[in-house]
């Protein structure tokens, strides 16, 4: 009697599991479009501030296009793009892009914007640091006095910006003070602020992130420390699988008028004071002054 | 303290206003993991049951990997198969990188070894008398392996529990393949993780209060059956 119920309970469970199986598969198939996707393999800094969360949606409106956002650090974004894994790319690292433009990988880089990037740590400032010009200046006191610092650790833009200034000094950190998180930005401004260290940090994710963190800014303003984005295209004569369409769209999308507009006052409302500076159609060399 | 209570009030608060975006999540979850169990289900029942029964050269050897696979990392599960799926890779032009199916197939790699694993431990933990008994009665080898199934039912909602468990648990390899894309592949891990790098505390307890919400339902019906199971041998 008892054995029969069971029995009847688990086949009801049975079909149930089947019906679902079969419902979920059909569902879950049905969601990829191929042709219409652009990925995007972008920086940890893009995606934590939220900026990316105001465009995309406009660009899918205004293109049809369906994108996909892969928020990786700038190094693994590169790898992305210089393997033909991903349509387009919107990264920090002047230098390493321009290798993949020499090596053909990308084509049609556009200047998009800038911030800073700035040295944040504990308010009591172990270092002394506070106001000092020079970042390369900053890291010699921090190195010295073997005040914990955090560094992404990951090849990430800030974190190839961190080792410029770092090989700047003449100086290769290492020992017990000098910590490699092997996260994004978010996370390893957290590890700063519970390990009271310093970091170097872009300045939009610090300003979205500051009421967590118990860090201040000490150093800011050094001309090594620009934090210019660009917007590039995977070559699609090197890779066919590539959406080129969909890239050259996005590309002409985050330097239009419309979208440098977004950037100019994008975080303005919450924090006081814009994330980004838009840079469409200018030259490098005059960022900053 | 304040940022537990501040989560637990947005939880509350999420739920009680049915956020869109919290509950397209958590039904993406419940469908990917869902789905994944089911496939590891019925793959590893079938496979498990012959692992435990058949007696062929090289068994222990599958059942050691077996054994292995139920400790697989989910971080080299998701490396593997976005190796496979990447454009330029083998399984490329199937065009399922960064899609909900790539997940489901991660997932399923992770459930699957456990699923397998339990099932055949389960059976295998049956009196051998039985089977003797029920051959002897004239019973078909389909009957016989029907009936050791049955006998085995518990230790195999125990292994759908674990197989479960784990792929609703995982992060590692649904970041990887899915990419953690809004509206199409972000799941309550993935996106308490993002939640957490972008420094919204709140949102993250909320979220993981809403997993935890979601495993403690399935794990407790799951339970039940497998009490009723239980009672009535």
């Amino acid at each position: 009697m008892h054995a029969a119920r069971t029995s009847s309970v688990l086949n009801t469970l049975f079909v149930s599991l089947v019906s679902i199986l079969l419902l979920t598969s059909f569902s879950v198939g049905a969601q990829a479009p191929a042709v219409r996707e652009v990925i995007l393999a972008t920086t940890t800094s893009t995606a934590d501030t939220g900026l990316l969360d105001v465009l995309i949606p406009i660009f899918e409106q205004q293109t049809g296009y369906l994108v996909k956002t892969i928020a990786v650090g700038t190094g693994q974004a590169l790898a992305l793009g210089s393997r033909g894994e991903a349509d387009v790319l919107l990264c920090h690292a002047p230098s390493s892009e321009l290798e993949l433009v020499e090596a053909g990988d990308v084509v049609n880089r556009q200047l998009v914007m800038h911030n800073d990037f700035i040295i944040v740590g504990p308010p009591g400032d172990p270092a002394g640091v506070r106001g000092l010009k020079s970042a390369a200046d900053a890291f010699g006191k921090i190195a010295s006095s073997q005040s914990s610092f955090v560094s992404r650790g990951d090849d990430s833009g800030t974190h190839k910006k961190e080792k410029e200034v770092w090989g700047k000094l003449g100086v290769s950190p290492d020992g017990d003070w000098y910590i490699e998180a092997g996260a994004g930005m978010g996370r390893t401004l957290s590890i700063a602020s519970e390990k009271e260290a310093y970091t170097l940090t872009d300045r939009g994710t610090y300003l979205s992130l500051r009421n967590t963190l118990d860090l201040e800014i000490l150093v800011e303003g050094d001309a090594i420390l620009l934090n210019i984005y660009h917007v590039m295209q995977v070559n699609p004569e090197k890779f066919d699988k590539v959406n080129a369409p969909g890239a050259q769209a996005f590309v002409e999308f985050m330097v239009s008028p419309k979208v440098q507009e977004i950037i100019s006052t994008f975080g303005v409302d919450k924090y006081g004071s814009p994330l980004f500076f838009p840079d469409a159609g200018k030259n490098v060399e005059d960022l900053g002054k | 303290m304040d940022l537990i209570v501040e989560g637990i009030t947005r939880a509350f608060w999420l739920l009680v206003k049915g956020d869109r975006e919290v509950f397209r999540i958590a039904l993406l979850t419940l469908k990917v993991s869902g789905t994944a169990t089911l496939i590891s289900l019925a793959i590893g029942v079938p496979l498990g049951t012959v692992l435990a029964l058949a007696r062929f050269r090289g068994r222990t050897a599958v059942a050691s990997l077996i054994n292995t696979g139920m400790g697989l990392p989910p971080v080299v599960v998701g490396l593997w198969v976005s190796i496979m799926l990447w454009r330029y890779g083998p399984l490329g032009h199937l065009r399922l990188l960064y899609t909900p199916t790539a997940m489901v197939i991660a997932q399923t790699l992770i459930a699957l070894p456990i699923v397998t694993g339990l099932t055949m431990s389960g059976i295998g933990q049956l009196d051998e008398g039985i089977r003797v008994q029920v051959l002897s009665l004239g019973a078909t080898r389909l009957q016989l392996v029907w009936l050791l199934v049955r006998e085995a039912r518990l230790a195999i909602l125990a292994a759908v529990i674990a197989g479960f468990g784990r792929a609703v648990s995982e992060i590692g390899a649904s970041m990887m393949v899915g990419g953690n894309v809004v509206g199409q592949t972000r799941v309550l891990t993935t996106a308490t993780s993002m939640e957490v790098s972008r420094g919204n505390f709140g949102t993250a307890i909320a979220l993981s209060l809403v997993l935890m919400g979601i495993s403690l339902c399935i794990t407790a019906f799951l339970t039940h059956l497998q009490q009723k199971g239980r009672s009535s041998t």
